[in-house]
C-alpha cells in the first residue's frame, strides 16, 4: 500500500481555483489548504460550487484557472488514476457485474498489489460486512453498499479520500449512525477526508473544519463551533442552524461594549464581537439562547420588550416560540422543556432577554435572509 | 367483535364479478391462442406423413423428424442461411456496436444527422431495397450471389445493431466509468473492465436479433442472391409444388432452439442476481 501514500504525504493545497462553464463560474477564484490527517466538511447550498470542487480535486473536472497541489506534488493536470485519491460517490456507483470482493478489490489489482485477499478482507471487517464477500452490489441494502462504496476506496489507503454527499440516499436513522462510524473510521485509519454536503448537521457532526461556500466562494472556514457561535456573514449564521438577525445603529461606546439602539431599544455588544466598520450593524442571536418570560419579570443582559407570542410548538425536547416584535419582525426562541419557564400561549406579550456576549455583530450592508431558506432544498 | 353472516349476492352480480375479475386472464388466453396457433399447426404438421403435398392430414409418422434432410435440398439451403446470418451476424454486430458506442458516447459535427439517418433502412420498404441493391451491384458489374446476399444483410441489420446497443449505452450510469477511473484504471482497463462487460448484454441481444433478421429475410434475398437458395427462398419456391414436411421439422426446431436459448438467458440472469 506504500505505492500510493508514500510519494504523496502532505497537505491538500488548492491555489485560486476556477471553474466555468460557459457564463457560469461555478468556483471562484478559491483558495484552501486541507492539513493532512484532517476531516474536513464543504457545505454550501445545492449550486454553491462544493461538489464541482470536490470534482475537481478527483481530476474528473479540470479546472479553467489554478493548481491543486497534495503536499509537493502537482496534481493538477493529472488523469483521475494517476492520482492518490478516492471518491466515494453520492450513489455509491458500485461495479454491479462484480461481486463485493472484485469491487473492493479493483483498485488493489489496477495498482498490482500482492496480498489483495487479506486486504480486502481486512477493510470489509472494518466495515463490519465480513461475510458479504461473494454477493452482488444489487443484493445489499442502501446502508451496506454505502459501506462498500466506502471499503472500496479506503482499501487504497489514498492520500485523500473525497466523499461526495454519501449519506444523502439514506434515512435519517441510519444516516446518524453512518455519520458516527464514518467519524470512528477516519480515526481509525488515519487518512485525510475531504466531505461535501448541504446538511449543516452532518458537517456539525463529523468534521474537525467546516468550509461553507456559497455561489462559488468560501463565506468562513473553522470548527463548527467557532461557526455556529461567531458567524461572520449573514448567510452562514442562517445556513448554519438559525439565527435572529436584527438591524441596528452603533449609538455609542461603554468600555469594551458597543451600545446599538435596534428600533429604538438599547442592547450591548461586545466590541470584540462585531464585524462592522461603520456604525450600521446587523445584530445576531441564536434562538436557544433568549429566554422568554412574561413583561414584568426582571431580565438581566441585553432585553428586547413588546414582543407578542404569535406561535408556539412543542417539539420535545424544547418549545419553539415565534414572537412577533412591535417593529413586525418574527424572532425564534427555543426554551428548553425542563419547567424553568411557564408554557406561553399565542397572543401572550413577553419580552426577550440574554446574557451580553452571545449576542454577535455582523457588517450592516447584507441581506439578513441570505442562507435562510437554502438548507430547506433536497 | 362478532361476526356477521356473510350476504350472498345474487347470481347475476357474482357472475359479472367473476368475469371482471378475470377478465385480464381470459384476454390473455385468447391472446396466446392467436399467436401460437399458427406454431403449434406447423409443429403437428411436421408429423404428417405427407408424401408430396403437406397440406392435408394424411396420417401420423415420425420420419421426418429422423430425416430431416430427406427432402431434395432442404438441408443444403438452411446451410447457406445459417452461413450468411452467421457472417452477417458477426459484420453487423461489431460495425453496429461501434458506431452505437460513437453516437452514444462523443459529441461530433452530424451526430444528430447520423442518429436519424441510422433509423432509414428500418423505415424504408424491403422489395425497394432489395431492388435498389440489385441495380446497384449490377452496376458495379457485381454478379447476384452469396457474398451481395452477405453484404445487402449486414446493411439492414446494421440499424437494428445500433438502436439496440445505444439504448444500452445510454442507460449506463456514467459514474461507474468515472468510478473506475478513480480506482486507478486507465481509459482501455476501464473500457475492458466496466464498460465493455455492461454493455455486453445490449450486444448479445443486438447480435441474436441480427442472426434472427438475416435468417428470415425472403424480400431483399431474393433480389440478390441469384441461383443461390437459401432457406426462406426454399419454402417459397416449393410452395407451388407443395412444401415438404422436412419443412415444418425444421422450422420447429428453430422455433424450439430459440425457446430455449431465451430460457438458458432468463436462467443465468436469474442465477447472477441470485
Amino acid at each position: 500500500m506504500a505505492d500510493a501514500s508514500s510519494s504523496s504525504h502532505g497537505d491538500l493545497i488548492l491555489t485560486r481555483l476556477t471553474k466555468t462553464f460557459g457564463d457560469f463560474t461555478a468556483v471562484d477564484d478559491l483558495s484552501l489548504t486541507i492539513p493532512q490527517g484532517s476531516f474536513f466538511a464543504l457545505l454550501g447550498p445545492s449550486g454553491c460550487g462544493k461538489t464541482t470542487t470536490l470534482r475537481m480535486i478527483a481530476g474528473l473536472e479540470e479546472p479553467t484557472v489554478g493548481s491543486i497541489f497534495i503536499g509537493e506534488t502537482d496534481i493538477t493536470t493529472k488523469k483521475p488514476y494517476q492520482r492518490p485519491v478516492n471518491t466515494v460517490f453520492q450513489n455509491y456507483a458500485l461495479f454491479p457485474h462484480l461481486s463485493i470482493f472484485e469491487n473492493v478489490a479493483f483498485g488493489l489489482r489496477r495498482r498490482g498489489v500482492k496480498d489483495v485477499k487479506e486486504q480486502v478482507e481486512k477493510v470489509l471487517a472494518l466495515v463490519e460486512l465480513p461475510h458479504f464477500a461473494d454477493r452482488k452490489p444489487t443484493q445489499l441494502s442502501g446502508g451496506q453498499q454505502q459501506r462498500i462504496a466506502l471499503a472500496r476506496a479506503i482499501v487504497n489507503r489514498p492520500a485523500l479520500l473525497l466523499l461526495d454527499e454519501p449519506l444523502g440516499a439514506l434515512d435519517l436513522k441510519l444516516r446518524r449512525q453512518m455519520q458516527i462510524e464514518l467519524k470512528w473510521i477516519q480515526t481509525e485509519v488515519g487518512l485525510t477526508f475531504v466531505h461535501v454536503t448541504h446538511d449543516q448537521e452532518e458537517a456539525m457532526t463529523m468534521a474537525d473544519t467546516i468550509a461553507v461556500m456559497n455561489e462559488g466562494k468560501i463565506e468562513q472556514m473553522g470548527s463548527p463551533a467557532d461557526l455556529y457561535e461567531s458567524p461572520a456573514t449573514a448567510f452562514v449564521a442562517n445556513f448554519l442552524g438559525q439565527s435572529n438577525l436584527i438591524r441596528g445603529v452603533v449609538s455609542s461606546t461603554d468600555g469594551d461594549s458597543n451600545v446599538i439602539t435596534v428600533h429604538g431599544q438599547k442592547i450591548s455588544l461586545l466590541k470584540s464581537r462585531n464585524q462592522s466598520q461603520t456604525t450600521s450593524v446587523v445584530v445576531g442571536i441564536r434562538p436557544e439562547k433568549i429566554r422568554i418570560d412574561l413583561p414584568d419579570v426582571p431580565t438581566t443582559g441585553n432585553a428586547l420588550a413588546g414582543g407578542i407570542v404569535s406561535d408556539v410548538s412543542f417539539v420535545g425536547v424544547s418549545t419553539q416560540y415565534v414572537v412577533e416584535m412591535p417593529w413586525k419582525q418574527d424572532l425564534m426562541v427555543f426554551e428548553q422543556n425542563d419547567g424553568g419557564t411557564p408554557t406561553l400561549r399565542s397572543g401572550d406579550p413577553v419580552s426577550l432577554s440574554w446574557n451580553v456576549p452571545f449576542t454577535f455583530g455582523l457588517d450592516g450592508s447584507q441581506d439578513v435572509n441570505a442562507g435562510a431558506e437554502t438548507d430547506e432544498i433536497e | 367483535m362478532s361476526q356477521a353472516p356473510i350476504p350472498t349476492l345474487p347470481f347475476g352480480r357474482r357472475v359479472s364479478r367473476w368475469f371482471g375479475r378475470n377478465l385480464i386472464r381470459i384476454y390473455a388466453v385468447f391472446g396466446f391462442t392467436y399467436l401460437f396457433i399458427p406454431v403449434i399447426y406447423t409443429f403437428g404438421f411436421s408429423f404428417n406423413d405427407a408424401g408430396k403435398s403437406n397440406l392435408t392430414w394424411r396420417g401420423f409418422t415420425l420420419n421426418n423428424w429422423k430425416n430431416p434432410c430427406g427432402a431434395p435440398d432442404v438441408c443444403s439451403a438452411l446451410g447457406n442461411s445459417i452461413k450468411i446470418g452467421l457472417l452477417a451476424t458477426v459484420t453487423a454486430t461489431i460495425l453496429g456496436t461501434l458506431i452505437a458506442f460513437a453516437l452514444g458516447r462523443h459529441r461530433f459535427r452530424g451526430r444528430s444527422a447520423t442518429n436519424l439517418l441510422i433509423f432509414l433502412p428500418m423505415a424504408t420498404p424491403e422489395v425497394v431495397l432489395g431492388a435498389s441493391l440489385l441495380a446497384m451491384f449490377l452496376a458495379f458489374r457485381i454478379n447476384p450471389g452469396f457474398w451481395p446476399t452477405v453484404i445487402a444483410h449486414v446493411m439492414f441489420c446494421i440499424s437494428f445493431v445500433v438502436v439496440t446497443v445505444k439504448a444500452r449505452i445510454a442507460s449506463l450510469d456514467p459514474r461507474l466509468e468515472q468510478a473506475a477511473m478513480d480506482l486507478y484504471a486507465n481509459e482501455r482497463e476501464t473500457f475492458r473492465r466496466v464498460t465493455l462487460p455492461l454493455v455486453m448484454p445490449g450486444i448479445a441481444g443486438a447480435a441474436l436479433l441480427a442472426f434472427s433478421l438475416s435468417f428470415d429475410d425472403f424480400i431483399i434475398t431474393n433480389f440478390n442472391s441469384g441461383t443461390l437458395v437459401t432457406f426462406p427462398k426454399f419454402v417459397y419456391v416449393s410452395a407451388a409444388r407443395g412444401i415438404p414436411a422436412q419443412a415444418n421439422v425444421i422450422g420447429s426446431s428453430m422455433f424450439f432452439l430459440a425457446l430455449i436459448i431465451v430460457i438458458a438467458g432468463q436462467l443465468v440472469n436469474r442465477k447472477k442476481v441470485r
